[in-house]
């Protein structure tokens, strides 16, 4: 698995996508750094691009990565590996090397304005860590729609909807279901309902680290109890984990079973 | 050698295996023949493991091929397109290739062979496409597997490459190897082939030599005899 990693990480480092992606990032921290002037309100700023954009990037990355190499697949296939291994190494290669452009693109403007000597540094590492967490979720699941879907443009459809939905559309709705049933104690179902969706889960996660609780408004109060405890912390981090971890299981069982 | 017994396999509702029997014996060569969209890639496929039957076993020395991936170091294989990762240079390519597989020294011979010499620092996303099965080719041979599996071997080579190619095949197999190949070109299969097996819709229709294959659809030459089992059945 490692070699096929080592190979799908250079592979990737040397497209210029990478660069792209990385300059994109350090463009940002560097805008951001000058427009707030201020490390505390850049990171606020931040988590709001991270949290709908690294998505959306794992997405696009993952499902273009898997489409695109699959000549590379082919020959790999062919030759004496486990095809657990070949999957698991090109997923593996696409969010390893999407991680680094995002820590680098923002670390270096950061670090550059004088982040270690800041309080911001523990809420910068946590966004850095959510961010690396939502790079690994949706790369895994571009790939499982990717490995269902021999046709490209189905596939690029299905992973777009699939980030829309979540990035959007589930909140709406959560919304809605709120209202709808405002009438009985919803704290435990819409802290469920947070677990449910890596990127709401993510937000939640930043906006109570960065105690601005009040952003969340009606539920707030639950929700600071329940995430501002280390057992909330700890909760949290393991469902993000399971995000992880869910769809890797079934790039594994999905890849046993493909023809080619 | 190669047993595969009652095999099947169907891509949605074509059935393109209908309980393929076969077995291979070790040395020699080994032609598999039939009409377009017979099945002859898939039966290579699942011997390679690329394509999971729906039914039926393979064994390849005596081992069953399911859930294993450490048989494929016996197995040398030459796929029928060239598709290789268009950003990565040729001598990349066999350099990744031997990290894969294992230390080999044959790659430089091979080279010089078929003249490949200027294309190594090229990419393989600009050669053209009888150069790519020349490194296609090069990658198959490099590695000394007592089984080669060649599909469509002689695909946009130009005619001293091809000569090249059937003394390749002429050297592994007096080494006692076992080779299976698939073509259309019907002289070069005649030339090279021990033993032939024709596929029509998924099933083995004709299985043994040439000469038994001409006594019988009583046919004077090869190409005539296999046209004879096509018209006689509708293909």
């Amino acid at each position: 698995m490692f070699k096929i990693l080592k190979y799908s990480f250079f592979d990737l480092m040397r497209s210029s996508w990478s660069y792209v992606y990385f300059g994109f990032y350090l463009l940002l921290g560097i805008v951001l750094l000058f427009l707030n002037n201020d490390l505390s309100k850049a990171v606020i700023t931040l988590m709001n691009v991270i949290i709908v954009l690294v998505p959306l990037i794992g997405t696009i990355f993952g499902v273009m990565y898997y489409y695109n190499s699959k000549e590379f697949t082919e020959l790999l296939l062919a030759q004496p590996l486990k095809r657990s291994s070949i999957f698991l190494g090109q997923y593996l290669g696409v969010a390893i090397s999407l991680s680094m452009s995002l820590i680098l693109g923002l670390g270096l403007p950061f670090i550059a304005y004088g982040l270690f000597k800041s309080n911001a540094i523990w809420d910068f590492s946590l966004l850095l860590i959510v961010g690396v967490f939502l790079t690994f979720i949706f790369s895994a699941l571009a790939f499982n729609i990717a490995l269902s879907n021999e046709n490209k443009i189905k596939g690029f459809g299905y992973a777009i909807l699939m980030w829309l939905f979540l990035a959007i559309i589930y909140d709406g709705l959560f919304l809605m279901s709120l209202i709808l049933f405002e009438d009985y104690p919803l704290d435990k179902v819409s802290l469920i309902g947070t677990m449910l969706n890596p990127i709401d889960l993510s937000r939640t996660l930043i906006l109570l680290k960065l105690d601005i609780s009040a952003l969340l408004g009606y539920t707030g109060a639950v929700f600071k109890q329940f995430f501002g405890t280390s057992f909330g912390l700890i909760v949290s981090f393991l469902a993000l984990a399971v995000w992880v971890g869910l769809p890797v299981l079934r790039i594994t069982y999905k890849s046993i079973k493909k023809d080619f | 050698m190669v047993e595969i017994t009652n095999l099947y396999k169907k891509f949605g509702k074509n059935e393109v295996l209908n309980g393929i029997d076969l077995s291979i014996k070790e040395g020699g060569i080994f032609a598999v023949l039939g009409p377009n969209g017979s099945g002859k890639t898939t039966i290579i496929k699942t011997i390679l493991g690329m394509v999971i039957p729906d039914k039926g076993s393979i064994k390849v020395f005596d081992s069953s091929i399911k859930n294993n991936s450490d048989y494929r170091h016996k197995i040398d294989y030459l796929p029928q397109i060239a598709n290789f990762p268009s950003n990565l240079k040729v001598n990349e390519l066999i350099r990744m290739i031997k990290d894969l597989r294992g230390a080999t020294n044959e790659d430089q011979k091979l080279i010089e062979t078929f003249k490949l010499q200027p294309f190594i620092n090229k990419k393989l996303g600009t050669l053209s496409g009888g150069t790519k099965q020349k490194v296609n080719i090069v990658l198959t041979f490099m590695f000394n597997s007592p089984i080669i599996i060649l599909d469509e071997p002689t695909t946009g080579l130009d005619p001293i490459s091809l000569i090249r190619l059937k003394e390749l095949i002429a050297a592994e197999k007096a080494k006692g190897k076992t080779i299976l190949i698939t073509s259309h070109i019907m002289s070069f299969v005649e030339e090279v082939a021990n033993e032939i097996v024709f596929i029509l819709e998924g099933k083995i229709y004709f299985k043994g030599s040439i000469e038994e294959l001409k006594a019988k659809t009583k046919q004077q030459d090869f190409e005539h005899a296999i046209a004879n089992i096509l018209t006689e059945n509708h293909v």
